[in-house]
């Protein structure tokens, strides 16, 4: 399931940057902004693209759920009701959620972090190591997904999922949007909103949500995109780096 | 056999539904507005192989992440779906409607609807 042909060539990156301004500087006009990983949806998806997000858990204020309400909305997870007569503390627990508003406290100083946890979109996803059918995946392009049409709800990437990130639907859904398909008996978890990624757009909801700018989003083998100009000028890290899973999500401040 | 079984339950369906049906569309939809009947294939074709479209369709939009091209499933619901005279939609798994009429009378199990939406959302509903 590895992609051990997508490591990063640090030479290749570099031309890569330079192709990337030369483009740049050719096509924009004034008052003119253009994407330059404006994807046609026609054609298929590429390595080309690595799809990644720096939180900064500085700017992340403590009590806002922001990114949380607006990945449910935008995915549909508001949609999901508790079933007649289930437990609501069961409920809660097993909810499907993408996004977890989650604090850290250092024990010896009590400072608390707070930072929204979600799939980590790893390069050597463990959570398709261990899917029996294949349908836990790694596209191309980076983003860690569940083809729900093969899962059979083994459950086996909810264990082995070191973030905790991924969801079980346990009952039927009566209402879903036409973009985001979701059926009892699947995992599923955050996937970039990769319906906004496939038809050109270049950003996620939480992103866009997010009032204190903490959530940096773009590509990450593009010098010039936002995360990668982010992750050059701040101390970032990943989460459980000891894994080696070379996450596509990295955090700053913690 | 199921091709023909096909045919036949669009023909016998259209005639039982004659106030709601125009042949096997479904009156109210955009597909039944289109004078001459013009699907994405040729109906015969679409009779005989809409699933086989529709799975090659969702492997590319899955793993490819192809979206929007004219065999897809919202396509498909966005051109056959009814619609009231408020103006409202029709699920299209709905006794009656397009996928039910005919998949209820051959008795083959219509799936996609258990995770897929029966009605368009409009594009800005995400936003």
């Amino acid at each position: 399931m590895s992609n051990s042909n997508e490591s990063i060539d640090p030479n290749r990156r570099s031309f890569l940057g330079k192709a990337g301004a030369a483009v740049a500087t050719t096509l924009i006009a004034p008052g003119v902004v253009l994407h330059a990983s404006a994807r046609d949806p026609a054609t298929p998806v590429t390595d080309a693209v690595r799809w990644g997000m720096l939180i900064d858990t500085s700017k992340c204020a403590d009590g806002c759920g922001d990114c949380v309400q607006a990945c449910e909305k935008e995915n549909g997870l508001d949609m999901v009701t508790m079933p007649e007569g289930a437990d609501p503390e069961n409920w809660d627990r097993q909810r499907p959620r993408w996004i977890r508003q989650i604090q850290l406290q250092d024990n010896l100083t009590g400072q608390i972090t707070s930072l929204p946890m979600m799939c980590q979109h790893c390069e050597e996803p463990p959570c398709a190591d261990v899917c029996p059918t294949g349908a836990s995946f790694r596209r191309a392009d980076g983003i860690v997904m569940v083809d729900r049409h093969i899962c059979i709800g083994c459950r086996y990437c909810m264990m082995a999922c070191p973030y905790k990130a991924r969801s079980f639907i346990h009952e039927e859904v009566d209402v879903k949007p036409t973009h985001a398909p979701r059926g009892k008996g699947c995992v599923e978890s955050c996937n970039f909103c990769v319906h906004r990624l496939d038809s050109g757009e270049t950003t996620t909801a939480c992103q866009d949500a997010c009032k204190h700018q903490a959530i940096a989003f773009g590509d990450l083998k593009d010098k010039n995109s936002a995360v990668s100009k982010a992750l050059e000028s701040v101390k970032s890290r990943q989460l459980r780096a000891d894994l080696q899973l070379n996450t596509g999500v990295r955090y700053s401040g913690v | 056999m199921l091709p023909v079984g096909l045919v036949l339950a669009i023909a016998s369906g259209g005639r039982a539904l004659a106030d709601s049906k125009v042949g096997a569309l479904v009156s109210g939809s955009k597909a039944a507005g289109i004078q001459p009947p013009q699907c994405v294939e040729p109906t015969p074709y679409m009779r005989r192989h809409h699933m086989e479209l529709i799975l090659h369709q969702r492997d590319m939009t899955v793993h490819e992440g192809i979206r929007g091209n004219k065999h897809s499933l919202a396509g498909c619901i966005d051109c056959h779906v009814a619609r009231g005279d408020d103006g409202k939609a029709v699920p299209v798994n709905a006794e009656g409607q397009f996928c039910d009429s005919c998949h209820d009378y051959v008795g083959v199990s219509l799936p996609c609807f258990q995770c897929h939406a029966t009605v368009p959302t409009p594009a800005s509903a995400h936003k």
